[in-house]
């Protein structure tokens, strides 16, 4: 019998599997929908005890003293102080390692550092966490006398050990991105390499760097262990790295440390946390996005 | 114009330009600068495994692999931990690599251009983002509260799966996206059906890719902390759970801390043990109990379940692990460094050394595969 081509087939497999594949992509924006729901729905429960003005205004946070404060502002000078102190170390070091990569090195130091480096990225918080309270702490004790056991300090130089990799990786592939002929165009009016590399490549690439950094950014405001670990749990208002103090992610996991009775105030005061802490390190993603998409159109 | 050109002296070309000497020194100087940067990373990496090999090195012995987590720091050991770390990792992975691979098929091969792929691109882009300890809050209002899987090994796999979700669908979709279009032509041109070609052609080759990427969301997985202390991981676990859940447990009648032992000092509690095991009595000693027997324990006890390797084998089920409480191996490692004792501190970093060398081995593996993937494929 002859087949009639003319007519479609409706292949049952392939549209079950088609609809399969959908349903696991599909599931990427259920989980940012279920995220948003979760923090946002308790954080709303937190904010019909405690009024939206308190939180923003109050220079206080003692959710678990009876005289309760609930003002976010400790919390948020406690990360942003980590989060400085990261920056300080990470983007210097990341941006001469990344200039140094895609410059002046050779094909196969590059083929040995990156991937080494990238090694740092791939050492767990909690070690990260360990190391900075008794190796750097006391490291720095030496050199910074009265430096309490707990600071933001060391908790932030290590976290910006742990954020040079990504600074590094990125900026590196946003500056070799940056087509040859600009770079030869340099060296024909006799700019030397470095000369090149900071007036030319720099430049061109500034929006990929800057991404790049943002990115690292995020990673930082969002890092937990290593501040739970070393930074101290004391939510105050925080003006010096040496102090110590908390940080928003920190706060979430003491409270999660001791018994959560859910439903309580204190228990939502752990989304209204959260909400501030993915409140930021979106927006951030939002710029680091726009900025490198921006560099990779421009050639 | 011409006028003025006769009026200047010919320059010497061959001569150096001003400053020149200065300038190249600059430039070889910055090389030293570079290597300086690379080398504080590098250092930072020495620096720690150091450090966790000279406070804990010693304490790596065959019975800390071997031992229930103690009151007692000598007799401490991981065995919960790292048994607990195995079964959460594989519940991720059971849920993060498959669907993780669809969801990377689905938007290399499939997906059309239209709002809901991108809504999907934005979703996978922002979830990569987002920090850790959010998905812990995700797993304490949605899994435990509201779905009620508990504090759990299931709820601990996964929130872990979701964390990882952007590694493999990304790496995925970079690995599809390499295979070159002639082999999907190829296949469709001899008849081969969309999935079929994608089965059969494309997966295939994307499969190295796919590994390495699966490799590196594992390990981030296994180093994980925050989300899981969310979601009450850190309990003091003196049994396994592949036996039943609350086989090997004690129950505690009054205020006990997490070692089951009574919380106010100079006092005694009574706590009723519900299978054969020993107390560790605050001096040390040990004291065995019966199942069932309800004893007055002085402050700092600790009750130990048997829970022996015996006791295990018996009361095993395949699933009956995913509903256990569990500890995992970061958790432990952080319990014991919030612990003011010198004695907790080395078994802490003790457990630092087991769990650095496992995710150093992946990420390590993980690199070297898509080295050598770059090297030996030449379309």
């Amino acid at each position: 019998m002859e087949r009639d081509f003319t007519k479609k087939r409706v292949r049952v497999g392939e549209r079950v599997m088609e609809g399969l594949l959908f349903f696991a992509a599909a599931l990427a924006v259920a989980i940012v929908a279920g995220i948003l729901y979760v923090v946002i729905s308790e954080a709303a429960k937190f904010f019909v005890e405690v009024s939206f003005i308190e939180f923003v205004t109050s220079t206080r946070w003692t959710p678990l003293f009876d005289d309760a404060h609930y003002g976010i502002a400790p919390l948020l000078t406690g990360t942003f102080m980590s989060t400085l102190v990261a920056l300080a170390v990470a983007v210097p070091l990341g941006l001469l390692v990344a200039i140094y990569l895609s410059e002046f090195a050779s094909p196969r130091m590059r083929e040995t550092i990156k991937p080494t480096l990238e090694l740092l990225a791939g050492v767990p918080t909690v070690v990260y966490g360990y190391f900075a309270l008794l190796f750097v702490t006391p490291l720095l004790q030496r050199v910074i006398p009265g430096l309490p056991g707990f600071n933001l300090l060391s908790a932030g130089i290590v976290m910006g050990l742990m954020i040079i990799p990504y600074i590094a990786s990125l900026s590196e592939d946003a500056m070799r991105a940056v087509p040859r002929s600009l770079r030869e165009g340099s060296f024909a009016m006799g700019a030397t390499r470095l000369e090149t590399a900071f007036r030319v490549v720099f430049p061109a690439a500034i929006s990929g760097i800057v991404g790049a950094i943002i990115l690292g950014m995020s990673r930082a405001v969002g890092e937990t262990m290593i501040v739970v670990i070393a930074g101290g749990q004391l939510p105050q208002i925080v003006t010096s790295p040496t102090e110590q103090g908390a940080t928003v992610t920190a706060f979430i996991a003491q409270v999660a440390l001791g018994d959560i009775a859910f439903g309580t105030l204190e228990y939502q005061s752990i989304f209204a946390a959260g909400l501030a802490l993915l409140f930021f390190t979106l927006i951030f993603n939002f710029i680091a996005f726009g900025l490198q998409r921006r560099f990779r159109e421009a050639y | 114009m011409t006028a003025i050109d006769a009026q200047q002296a010919p320059r010497d070309l061959t001569a150096q330009p001003k400053g020149l000497a200065m300038r190249r020194f600059k430039d070889a100087s910055f090389v030293i600068w570079g290597i300086i940067a690379t080398l504080i990373g590098l250092g930072t990496l020495v620096a720690l495994v150091g450090e966790l090999v000279h406070d804990g090195g010693h304490r790596l012995t065959g019975a800390f692999f071997t031992s229930f987590p103690s009151s007692d720091p000598a007799q401490a050991g991981i065995l919960s931990a790292w048994v607990g770390s195995i079964l959460v990792i594989i519940t991720t992975a059971f849920i993060a690599i498959p669907i993780g691979v669809l969801a990377g098929v689905y938007l290399e091969e499939y997906a059309p251009k239209n709002a809901i792929t991108s809504a999907i691109e934005i979703a996978v882009n922002n979830l990569a983002g987002v920090p850790s300890i959010i998905f812990g809050l995700l797993a304490v209002g949605l899994f435990v509260q509201m779905f009620g899987l508990g504090q759990s090994i299931l709820t601990a796999g996964v929130t872990l799966s979701l964390l990882i979700l952007p590694v493999v669908i990304v790496a995925t979709r970079e690995a599809v996206r390499g295979v070159p279009q002639d082999i999907r032509h190829a296949a469709l041109a001899v008849g081969a059906t969309k999935w079929q070609t994608t089965q059969h052609h494309v997966l295939p080759y994307a499969l190295p890719g796919v590994v390495t990427g699966v490799i590196i969301g594992i390990s981030r997985a296994i180093g994980e902390t925050a989300p899981l202390i969310l979601i009450g991981g850190l309990t003091f676990v003196a049994f396994l759970p592949i036996t039943r859940p609350g086989d090997a447990k004690f129950e505690v009648i009054g205020a006990v801390d997490e070692y089951g032992a009574p919380v106010t000092a100079d006092a005694t509690e009574s706590i009723r043990i519900e299978n054969d095991g020993v107390v560790v009595l605050p001096d040390f000693s040990e004291m065995p109990v019966e199942a069932g027997q309800t004893y007055e324990l002085p402050h700092g006890s600790t009750v130990q379940s048997v829970a022996s390797w015996g006791d295990a084998a018996a009361s095993w089920s395949p699933t009956n692990w995913l509903g256990s409480e569990f500890t995992v191996m970061p958790i432990q490692m952080f319990n014991w460094t919030s612990r003011p004792q010198a004695e907790f501190l080395e078994i802490a970093a003790a457990a630092g050394i087991v769990l650095l060398f496992i995710t150093l081995l992946l990420n390590g593996s993980a690199i070297w595969l898509r080295y050598h993937l770059r090297k030996r494929i030449k379309w």
